[in-house]
């Protein structure tokens, strides 16, 4: 009879374990050799075969199709350089120069991936259509109200995410140190 | 008593241990909604398909780049290989070639294709192996992938680096082909 209890409790226990703890990796979003500069991270393995399977259980899930390593690589960030979450009720701005890459895009999403409605229609900018300082700086100004110059309004949504993908980069698995990849600062300005 | 409680936990450990393994490396196969399956609707097999720009309503995968036209081919080549030819847009295009599974194992842009059409072969390794040996020859020029899955997705993407731009490269890649080749003779 013990027998029959110690092993139905064994197997309840296994199963909540294993099952938990694959729900927690798989929405959390594990994935190994990540390339992390500043609030920014990249996985630049996920674009190619040598893709961990935590990632690719991730990706199956959501659906989504990783930027291939020849094509480029994706940075993501969930909060600024001080570590506070993206919120898009606050404004937050993003200063920097342009990463080594022929052509990069910045785009905000909700934390499914989706665009975020707003009344311009503006869900990121090119490295083409940005306002630059004269120094070729630039400072794109997420918010929820209308800023003079880059404006990417977050629609006042909770918690957003900001994808900066280089295009034709050197950047990608080879990258160590922080030098090779310079990427922009994120600062929170304002929390209303 | 509380040995024995100690060792039932620690099974439970291990085995939850080998449930998780499992199940991470099961969900590529098991995943109802990944990729291929979100765009098989919109894309036929061996069809260039071009897909609907990403909005805040819809988007048929999450985090699309909406700076970018993107075409897709649903490809199988289990019958026979496929050619590719895409033209070249003035900003920036890739082609990205992904597994049954989303995995992606070849990409190349512009630069590297290196002329104003990028154009490809794709065939699984037996095909390859089975091609006459002055065929590779005559076709040199045409760069050969090999698939590791006999379905898969292509995926072309263009960039639009004002978004007034995007009609003009959507219609650049509506002169995308992805079809099957004739089986070859023995």
């Amino acid at each position: 009879m013990r027998l029959f209890f110690g092993s139905c409790f064994t197997l309840l226990l296994a199963a909540v374990i294993g099952l938990g703890a694959t729900w927690l990796t798989l929405t959390r979003g594990v994935a190994f050799g990540a390339l992390t500069v500043g609030a920014w991270t990249a996985w630049p393995r996920s674009g190619s075969v040598d893709i961990d399977p935590y990632a690719r259980a991730t990706i199956a899930r959501t659906g989504e199709l990783p930027v291939g390593t020849g094509d480029g690589v994706a940075f993501y960030a969930r909060t600024d350089d001080a570590g506070n979450p993206f919120d898009g009720r606050c404004s937050f701005a993003i200063s920097g120069l342009s990463p080594a890459a022929r052509f990069w895009t910045l785009t905000l999403y909700d934390p499914e991936g989706r665009l975020v409605a707003n009344t311009i229609d503006r869900h990121g900018f090119t490295s083409a259509e940005i306002v630059r300082d004269a120094d070729g700086r630039f400072t794109i100004h997420v918010a929820p109200r209308a800023r003079p110059g880059n404006w990417l309004p977050t629609g006042g949504i909770e918690q957003f995410v900001l994808v900066w993908r280089l295009y034709d980069t050197p950047i990608g698995v080879a990258t160590r140190t922080t030098k090779e990849g310079p990427m922009p600062a994120i600062v929170e300005k304002r929390c209303s | 008593m509380i040995l024995r409680a100690l060792l039932w936990v620690l099974a439970a450990l291990v085995l939850g241990g080998i449930v998780h393994l499992s199940t991470v490396l099961a969900m590529p196969q098991a995943a109802k909604q990944d990729a291929y399956a979100r765009l098989a609707p919109v894309a036929p097999v061996n069809t260039m398909a071009t897909l609907a720009a990403p909005t805040a309503q819809a988007s048929v995968m999450p985090f699309m780049d909406p700076a970018f036209a993107v075409a897709v081919c649903r490809y199988d080549i289990s019958g026979a290989p496929l050619k590719f030819s895409a033209p070249v847009s003035q900003a920036y295009t890739s082609v990205t070639f992904y597994t049954r599974t989303s995995v992606a194992y070849y990409a190349i842009n512009d630069r590297a294709a290196g002329r104003r059409t990028i154009e490809l072969s794709l065939m699984t390794a037996e095909q390859h192996a089975e091609m006459p040996e002055e065929e590779d020859v005559t076709s040199a020029d045409r760069l050969i992938i090999e698939s590791p899955t006999k379905t898969g997705l292509i995926v072309l993407r263009a960039l639009a680096p004002e978004p007034g731009l995007m009609a003009m490269v959507r219609g650049t890649l509506a002169a995308a082909q992805c079809r099957g080749e004739p089986q070859p003779k023995p």
